[in-house]
């Protein structure tokens, strides 16, 4: 699992990506109400948005973290957002999507790199 | 960066897990848990507010009530003692300066109570209208504790603190009155959910043993410690107003369908203005809504018809304990009947939502 400095997540689940937020963007969040992402085979480039989250209080973007192709959208979050508060790392995730140059995987942060990351922003 | 104010329990919602943001100039807690769960422990059981940031100035002389009368819509005179009135406080040209409460202890002492970020613009605003009026006005907001009990368990959770028959007093009546802890308080039967519930208002020294009486005493009744984010999803459901969303200096209380709130037979500041408009006829009015499909409507979005902006959508979310996705929003005054269909711009989508009846939470409990 690979992580982003605004707080995606990507991870190889069988033969596909998912992409989701992480668990500390969750529980700044608070409760999430709403998910959409326009899961449509469109290529998303890195840093572009790639839908939002929306928790009680506010709308948020969340971003491709490398360049990719969004091939589906987590069905679950349509009735149930909540899922992403609950398991943001794990069942919470939002998009599968296609990679399009797994070399920039490389460039994001692995998890304990991510724990660095985290404890630098408190 | 200005230096951000605290209430004196700051460190107690520390301890207890308060998720602490800035909001108005204060460090205050926007939730313990989570904005859903705290605002269904309201509706349900009994939720505990610290509402300290809340500005309190006080009126004091013979010419008080006549004083507030001149400076707020609604009449303070017509109270009986030791009664509330709920009134904005408008400007010259009617626009909304702030909405407060209006406490009346006698002919010669009244309490305005006056949101947390408006204190110092308020209070400027009324020194400003003091004229010749004899009456001494001071801010005491810096002195004063203010807690907010509020949800169905709330009177029998407090009953247990205090010997006074609370069930004496009455939805906007308050007495003073001494606690078991030996605290001397303000206690009134207001509040800003749609539940029933108490405003209490006592000593800055003292904030922690009123606090933590509290929630001792409401431990078996599930009483909760409540942020800020829920505050606001309650104030929401019920419709009560927030300044700055749905009422600010270019919104006049009939705009706003706070006819119930002014008197316009007795003189106050921004009565002409008020009138006119009434006589004129009214160019937009408050209206609920609810989306006709999955879409959260937020403070700021544009009401639109074509490409045509018609209005604007003053607050939304998706509404914790009745779960629909809601919003509040001005419209043209021909266009606010319940039914209409309006179009929110989200974010540049264009999604249908139909007018209401507000509140849209609404509870039968003690008036």
């Amino acid at each position: 699992m690979k992580f982003t400095k605004t707080h995606e997540w990507i991870a190889k689940v069988g033969d596909v990506y998912r992409v989701g937020i992480s668990d500390y963007a969750q529980s700044h969040m608070n409760d999430i109400v709403y998910a959409e992402s326009e899961a449509d085979g469109s290529e998303v480039k890195k840093g572009e948005r790639l839908g939002t989250l929306e928790s009680v209080k506010a709308a948020e973007d969340f971003f491709a973290p490398i360049d990719i192709k969004v091939i589906a959208f987590n069905d679950i979050l349509a009735d149930a957002p909540e899922t992403v508060n609950k398991a943001a790392e794990t069942d919470g995730w939002i998009v599968e999507v296609e990679v399009m140059n797994e070399g920039q995987l490389d460039e994001l942060m692995d998890e304990s790199q991510y724990k660095e990351f985290l404890s630098t922003l408190e | 960066m200005e230096d951000l104010k605290r209430t004196p329990l700051f460190e107690v919602h520390k301890q207890m897990g308060g998720n602490i943001v800035s909001f108005a100039g204060w460090e205050m807690p926007v939730w313990y848990t989570s904005i859903n769960e705290e605002h269904n422990a309201v509706r349900e059981r009994a939720g505990l507010f610290d509402v300290s940031h809340m500005g309190e100035v006080l009126a004091l002389g013979p010419d008080a009530v006549k004083f507030a009368d001149h400076l707020i819509a609604n009449s303070v005179s017509k109270l009986e003692l030791n009664q509330i009135c709920y009134s904005p406080m408008c400007n010259k040209n009617g626009g909304v300066v702030d909405d407060l409460l209006a406490y009346k202890f006698s002919d010669s002492k009244v309490m305005l109570v006056v949101n947390a970020s408006n204190t110092d613009k308020d209070f400027n605003w009324i020194v400003s209208q003091k004229g010749n009026y004899d009456v001494e006005l001071t801010n005491i907001s810096s002195k004063i504790c203010q807690l907010a009990l509020q949800g169905p368990k709330a009177e029998e959770i407090l009953q247990k603190l205090t010997n006074f028959d609370l069930s004496k007093i009455n939805f906007f009546h308050f007495e003073e009155l001494e606690f078991k802890n030996e605290i001397s308080a303000i206690v009134s039967r207001t509040g800003y959910t749609g539940e029933d519930g108490f405003e209490i208002y006592f000593s800055s020294q003292v904030p922690g043993k009123m606090w933590n009486g509290i929630i001792e005493a409401g431990k078996d009744e599930g009483v909760q410690p409540i942020g800020l984010g829920a505050r606001d999803t309650l104030r929401f459901e019920a419709k009560l107003m927030l300044y700055g969303n749905e009422l600010t200096d270019d919104i006049t209380p009939l705009d706003a369908g706070l006819k119930w709130a002014i008197d316009l037979d007795k003189d106050f500041v921004g009565r002409e203005p008020i009138l006119k408009e009434k006589e004129e006829g009214l160019k937009r009015y408050l209206v609920g809504f609810e989306m006709n499909k999955k879409a959260i409507p937020r403070h700021g979005y544009k009401i639109v018809e074509g490409d045509k902006e018609i209005g604007w959508v003053t607050s939304g979310t998706v509404a914790p304990y009745l779960k629909k996705f809601l919003g509040l929003g001005y419209v043209p005054y021909d266009k606010r009947k319940r039914g209409n269909i309006i179009t929110i711009d989200i974010r540049g989508r264009k999604v249908e939502a139909t007018i209401v009846k507000t509140p849209f939470y609404k509870k039968q409990y003690k008036k």
